[in-house]
């Protein structure tokens, strides 16, 4: 019953890895997500390989995004900005691990909407937003 | 429903389905309903999943984290993409759901209209179009001075392509809003034409599909339409819902229409950002029923064929024309059966569409009389009013002859 709020959840929710904001950042995105009234500021350095050397996040809302969040910047420390543009929606709902219902999901994906809308624009997000039209 | 792709065309299995058809209007009269054009009726799958759905599972849609909110949610986007696959849309985002036909011509009117239409611009569109495809245009350009082309008709009631061709060709011309099919005359535009050669003129096109989608395969990206709108109501779905299809990349740049719930991102004092495609031009609670019954409607329609449809529906007016025709005195409006939907405007010696729909009423055939929200059409046609007998996918060939019967014994009653 309280399957959407095991342990590793809650654990990410509270304590969100990577917290804070890099300033000067070579890429800084705000995203929301109205139904929950979650907010979402993430940062990031890049290296010369266009790696994600640095990254920190702030941002505010229910758990499901917050702990998303913190999985997701645990999950790109350290790839390339190519490597993170080829991650999917289902990928970050698996960092999760359980099943969300439609209203949920964009909670969960705020975090991959506001990294792919940071580093390659809208369109690019609207891409992943297609996954589901099927 | 024992109609598929496989099997012929079975009417009657159809008219099963349609609880509303098996009735009589006066003891003895059964019901003939040919007044498909302003509202179709609804088959039991359609009027089922609408009781179901306050039964089980009413509730808003987009906030409830709670079961009945996320089953209503899923029903709702779940008819969006449905409708997204029915029109073959590029993505369901594409997908506004609207009141109707008028609401969704309204919003491209007062969104993209507002924004980008001003003095010295043209919006090119017919004389045969509904009210909804001229009054919005109408009321916009009174506001911010561009002009309104009408692009006449042939004798034969098809549009004037070299007229039309004309029209755009003398420049400014910004949109161009026209029928896929008219309510009045049953004429079939040519649309892909239309809208390409709108786009060579650097124009945008906007289609009112209200008579179209019912009745026949619509793909709106082969079209290459910018906006397409239709009414749920006329294609057996509920009242209340209807559709505007945009292009996404066009709606991304439209400010929104109606403020308030859903439509927003942030809200703050100061100011506020717009929730993404389509939830920004759906503000407030949406029609989530009429929705979930819409995508039923769609499900049902496409299980029989809308190229099956279409054919049925050839063969009945090509009957209805051929026994239209034997009738002294009578003269229906539009072109041969071979460019015409299923629909026959008539007016009948000097009696009055009025008075005709009264008498066949009394035989327990509704048709509609009037200027089916088609005034100018019916000034160009130089008549006042017509009477209009639409067939749609559950009328017979039997029903045909009721209607000439009666119009026979109309026309005795008035000894003519
Ligand atoms: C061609 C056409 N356009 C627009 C409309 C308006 O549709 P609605 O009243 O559902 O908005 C109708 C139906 O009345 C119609 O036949």
């Amino acid at each position: 019953m309280y399957d959407m709020y095991r342990e590793n959840i809650l654990d990410h929710a509270q304590n969100p890895r990577h917290p804070g904001i890099l300033s000067p950042a070579d890429v800084d995105h705000e995203e929301h997500n109205p139904l929950c009234g979650d907010r979402l500021r993430l940062t990031l350095r890049l290296d010369e390989q266009n790696r994600i050397k640095e990254i920190a996040w702030d941002g505010e809302g229910c758990a499901i995004s917050q702990a998303t969040a913190s999985m997701l910047a645990e999950e790109i420390l350290g790839k390339t900005v190519d490597e993170v543009r080829q991650i999917t929606r289902d990928e970050v709902l698996e960092l999760l691990g359980i099943p969300l219902t439609i209203n949920r999901l964009k909670c969960a994906l705020l975090s991959l909407k506001t990294l792919t809308i940071g580093l390659y624009g809208l369109k690019e997000w609207q891409k992943h937003d297609d996954e589901d039209d099927e | 429903m024992a109609n598929t792709a496989e099997q012929p065309y079975d009417v009657e299995a159809i008219r099963a389905d349609f609880p509303i058809l098996h009735q009589e209007t006066r003891p003895g009269v059964p019901l003939v309903y040919l007044d498909n054009a302003a509202s179709s009726q609804k088959p039991r799958q359609v009027i089922e999943v609408l009781d179901d759905y306050y039964r089980r599972y009413n509730a808003n849609v987009h906030r409830g984290i709670h079961k009945l909110s996320e089953e209503a949610t899923a029903a709702y986007e779940g008819a969006r993409v449905k409708i997204k696959r029915f029109i073959n849309a590029a993505s369901k985002r594409e997908i506004i759901f609207t009141r109707g036909t008028t609401e969704s011509i309204n919003l491209v009117a007062q969104t993209w209209g507002r924004a980008n239409l001003k003095a010295g611009d043209a919006v090119l569109t017919t004389v045969m179009e509904h009210h909804s495809n001229i009054v919005p245009w109408q009321m916009l350009a009174a506001e911010k001075g561009f002009t309104i082309r009408y692009a006449p008709l042939r004798d034969d009631g098809t549009l004037d392509m070299d007229a039309f061709r004309q029209m755009l060709g003398e420049g400014a011309v910004k949109l161009v809003a026209v029928m896929h099919v008219s309510n009045v005359l049953g004429t079939i535009n040519p649309v892909a034409e239309i809208v390409r050669l709108a786009h060579e003129a650097g124009a945008l096109a906007l289609v009112d599909g209200a008579q179209s989608i019912p009745n026949m395969p619509v793909d709106v990206q082969q079209l290459d339409a910018d906006f397409y709108a239709f009414s749920g109501h006329k294609m057996i779905g509920p009242t209340g819902i209807g559709v505007l299809y945009g292009k996404r990349d066009l709606l991304e740049t439209m400010p929104p229409w109606m403020g308030g719930g859903d439509m927003i991102s942030r809200v703050r004092l100061d100011g506020s950002t717009w929730n993404e495609l389509p939830y920004k031009f759906e503000a407030g609670t949406p029609s989530i029923a009429q929705a979930v019954g819409l995508g039923a409607a769609v499900d049902y329609l496409s299980a029989v064929g809308l190229d099956r449809i279409q054919a049925y529906e050839k063969r009945l007016i090509e009957y209805a024309l051929e026994r239209l025709a034997e009738v002294p005195q009578l003269r229906v409006y539009g072109p041969h059966a071979d460019q015409k939907g299923a629909v026959a405007a008539f007016t009948f010696a000097n009696i009055h569409p009025h008075d005709l729909a009264q008498m066949l009423d009394v035989e327990g055939i509704a048709i509609r009389a009037g200027h089916h929200c088609a005034m100018p059409l019916h000034d160009y046609l130089g008549i006042g009013a017509s009477a209009r007998a639409s067939f749609y996918l559950y009328n017979t060939f039997s029903e045909v002859d009721v209607l000439i019967e009666a119009l026979y014994k109309a026309r005795k009653a008035f000894s003519i």
